[in-house]
C-alpha cells in the first residue's frame, strides 16, 4: 500500500517533467554555447602548437599573430626531423620505452598472478607496500637514485634509467593487472584442467587470452610514463648524446631564455613528442576514467 | 578386484600429484613476487635506505672527492630547518599546493555540472577538448605555454594588448607571483580534466529521478546540490582532491622548465626544484637528503587515505 502511494506520485512528476525537455529551454542552450566557449578555450594552447609549427619563423615573430595556418607548410618538421639531435633522442626514448613496458608487463604480470590466485602469508603486506610505493614522489628520490646509478656505472644508460622506470610502473600495473586476473573466474581454469589441461597449460590456453585488454591497457599505462617522464631523465641523463625526448624538448627552452627562439620549430618538435601519446591515451582514456585507479594514472 | 586395484592405484598416484602441486602452490606465489619485489629494492628500496643514512651525515662536496662521510645525527635536518629559506619554500610550496588543488577541483567539478546540464554535441565537443588536454605530454605542455607567454611574440600579451592593456614585452616569469600565477595556469589546465572526468563519471550515477522529485518538492539549484549530489560523490571528490593535493605539492617539471624559461630560481623554487638545486647544483647530499626525507613523509601521511579507499573498493 505505501509503495503505491509513494511511486504514483513519483511516476506522475517524471512524465509532467519530461514533457517540457521536448522544448528548446533557453537556459541549456546558453549553458551549451557556454560549453563549446570552453572548450574551445581549452584546446586553444593545442590548437596554437598545431598552427605555429606549420608557420614559418618569419610570420610566427611578425607583430600580428596568424591565426590559421595559411601559407603553411612542413618545413619545420622537416628541418627537426633531419636534425640529428632528435633521431638520437628518439632512440632513447624507444629503447627506454620499450625495455620498460617489456619487463614492467612481465613482471606486473607475475605479481597479479601471485595476489589474485593465490592465499599466501604476507599478500596484505605486498599489496600494501605497493599501494604506498606507487604514490612515492620521484622528486623525493631521485637524488638518491642517482647515486646510486653513478655507483654502478649506469649514468647516461638506458639500462640505468629503465630500472628506475620499471621500478616505478611495476606497483600500479600489477594493481592494475590484479583486476583484470581477479575478474577471470578460476572456475574457468579448472574447467580446462578437468578436461586434461595441466595448470600452465589451462592458464596459458584459457586465462592468458582472456587478459589481453589487461596487458594492453597496463602496457600503454607503462608506455606514457616512460615517454613523459622528465625528473628522473633529467637526473640521470645529462650527456647531451643521452638525452630522452623530453630532455630534448627543454633544450629548446634553455635557449629561449638567452636568444630569440624558432618558435616553429619547438612547436614542430612538441607536436611530434605529443602525437604517439594523445594516440595512445585516447586508446584506454575509457579505462582511465572509469573507477578510483583511474588516479594514479597520469600526474 | 583388479578395477578397485587400479582404482586405488590411481588414487595413491593422484595423491601424489595433488600433494606435490600443494607444496608447488604454497612456494609458487613467492616464485612469482620475486621478480617484482626484487626491482623495487634495487631501484627504490636501495636510495630510499641510502637517502636515510645519508640524512644522518655531513656529505658535500668534500665527499664527493672520496672523503669519508661523518655522522652528524639530526644536523642537516637542523640546519635545512634552521634556514630560514627553507621556510620560505616549505610555506611556497603550501600554499602553491592549497592554491592550486582547490582552483583544479572547483573548476573541475563546475565542468563536469556544466556537462550534466547540456545538450549531447556540446557535451562532446567539450569532453575531447578536456581529453586532448589531458592527454598532452608534461614537458610539450610546458613548451607550449611559454610559447603562449612569450614576452616577445607570445600570443597572450598580444590578446592583452589588444584588448586596450599593455602587455608589449611584458615578462611574466621575472616576478614571482605573476611567475606563479603561470605555473598555476599551466598545473590547473593540465589537471582539470581529471577531476571533470572522474566527477562527471561519479554524477551519472545520480539518478534523475531523484533530482526531479526534489526540485518539485521545492530544493533550489543550490539545495539540490548540497544534500542530494554532494553527498553522492563525496567519496570520488575526496580521493579526486587528495590526488590534487599530493601532485601540487611535489610539482617539479613545471616549475623546472618555467625556470629554465628565464624566471630566476632562487626566488621561484618550490620543494622539489630546491632539492634539486640543494643536490645536483651544490652537490649537498645530506642536505638533499634531509629534505627528500621530509617531502617523502608528507607525501606517505597524504597517502594513507587515499591507499585505504583503494583497499576498501577492492573489497
Amino acid at each position: 500500500m505505501t509503495t503505491t502511494t509513494l511511486t504514483t506520485p513519483l511516476v506522475a512528476a517524471t512524465a509532467t517533467t519530461k514533457a517540457p525537455r521536448q522544448r528548446i529551454r533557453p537556459l541549456k542552450v546558453v549553458l551549451s554555447v557556454i560549453a563549446i566557449a570552453l572548450a574551445l578555450a581549452w584546446v586553444f594552447p593545442v590548437y596554437w602548437m598545431v598552427n605555429s609549427s606549420l608557420l614559418p619563423n618569419a610570420v610566427l615573430q611578425s607583430v600580428t599573430p596568424r591565426f590559421l595556418p595559411f601559407g603553411g607548410s612542413l618545413d619545420n618538421f622537416l628541418t627537426v626531423m633531419t636534425d640529428g639531435k632528435f633521431f638520437g633522442a628518439l632512440q632513447m626514448s624507444l629503447a627506454i620505452t620499450l625495455l620498460t613496458v617489456a619487463v614492467a608487463l612481465l613482471f606486473a604480470f607475475l605479481g597479479a598472478l601471485a595476489i589474485s590466485r593465490f592465499k599466501f602469508r604476507g599478500r596484505t603486506s605486498f599489496v600494501l607496500a605497493l599501494l604506498f610505493i606507487q604514490m612515492l614522489p620521484a622528486e623525493g628520490l631521485f637524488i638518491a637514485q642517482y647515486k646510486l646509478m653513478a655507483s654502478v656505472g649506469l649514468l647516461n644508460n638506458i639500462l640505468g634509467v629503465s630500472l628506475i622506470y620499471i621500478a616505478a610502473v611495476v606497483p600500479f600495473t600489477v594493481w592494475m593487472l590484479r583486476g583484470f586476473v581477479a575478474g577471470i573466474p578460476a572456475d574457468l581454469e579448472e574447467a580446462a584442467m578437468v578436461d586434461g589441461c595441466t595448470r600452465t597449460q589451462a592458464f596459458f590456453r584459457v586465462t592468458f587470452p582472456l587478459l589481453a585488454p589487461g596487458l594492453i591497457a597496463s602496457g600503454v599505462y607503462a608506455f606514457l610514463q616512460a615517454w613523459n617522464e622528465f625528473t628522473v631523465a633529467l637526473v640521470i641523463l645529462q650527456k647531451e648524446d643521452a638525452m630522452t625526448l623530453p630532455l630534448w624538448l627543454r633544450t629548446f627552452i634553455l635557449q629561449s631564455a638567452n636568444r630569440a627562439t624558432d618558435w616553429g620549430q619547438v612547436m614542430a618538435s612538441s607536436t611530434l613528442v605529443a602525437i604517439p601519446v594523445i594516440v595512445f591515451f585516447l586508446l584506454v582514456q575509457g579505462r582511465l576514467t572509469s573507477g578510483l585507479v583511474a588516479g594514479a594514472v597520469k600526474g | 578386484m583388479t578395477v578397485t586395484q587400479t582404482l586405488s592405484a590411481e588414487n595413491q598416484a593422484a595423491r601424489a600429484a595433488a600433494a606435490r602441486a600443494r607444496k608447488l602452490g604454497r612456494l609458487a606465489p613467492y616464485a612469482l613476487i620475486i621478480p617484482s619485489i626484487a626491482i623495487l629494492l634495487f631501484s627504490l628500496g636501495y636510495p630510499l635506505v641510502w637517502q636515510f643514512i645519508t640524512s644522518t651525515q655531513k656529505f658535500g662536496l668534500a665527499q664527493q672527492f672520496g672523503r669519508p662521510p661523518e655522522f652528524i645525527g639530526l644536523g642537516n635536518y637542523a640546519t635545512v630547518f634552521t634556514n630560514p629559506e627553507t621556510w620560505a619554500i616549505v610555506l611556497r610550496s603550501i600554499a602553491f599546493m592549497l592554491v592550486n588543488a582547490a582552483l583544479t577541483v572547483v573548476i573541475g567539478v563546475l565542468l563536469a555540472l556544466l556537462m550534466t546540464a547540456i545538450g549531447k554535441a556540446a557535451r562532446l565537443i567539450l569532453q575531447v577538448a578536456l581529453l586532448i588536454a589531458w592527454a598532452m605530454p608534461v614537458v610539450a605542455t610546458m613548451t607550449i605555454w611559454t610559447w603562449l607567454f612569450d614576452w616577445r611574440r607570445g600570443i597572450i600579451n598580444w590578446l592583452l594588448t589588444a584588448v586596450g592593456l599593455d602587455f608589449t614585452n611584458h615578462n611574466w616569469l621575472a616576478e614571482p607571483l605573476s611567475f606563479y600565477f603561470v605555473a598555476t595556469v599551466i598545473v590547473v589546465w593540465m589537471s582539470v580534466p581529471f577531476v571533470t572526468f572522474s566527477v562527471y563519471a561519479g554524477l551519472t550515477q545520480v539518478s534523475d529521478e531523484v533530482l526531479e522529485a526534489a526540485q518539485l518538492d521545492g530544493a533550489d539549484g543550490y539545495r539540490r546540490f548540497h544534500y542530494i549530489i554532494l553527498p553522492l560523490i563525496r567519496p570520488v571528490l575526496m580521493i579526486v582532491l587528495l590526488l590534487q593535493l599530493i601532485w601540487d605539492l611535489r610539482v617539479f617539471t613545471q616549475i623546472r622548465m618555467l625556470q629554465d624559461a628565464g624566471a630566476p630560481p632562487s626566488s621561484t623554487d618550490l620543494l622539489g626544484t630546491y632539492i634539486y638545486r640543494l643536490g645536483v647544483a651544490s652537490s649537498d647530499f645530506g642536505m638533499a637528503s634531509a629534505l627528500s626525507i621530509f617531502v617523502l613523509l608528507l607525501t606517505v601521511a597524504m597517502s594513507a587515505f587515499y591507499v585505504v579507499q583503494l583497499l576498501k573498493e577492492d573489497s
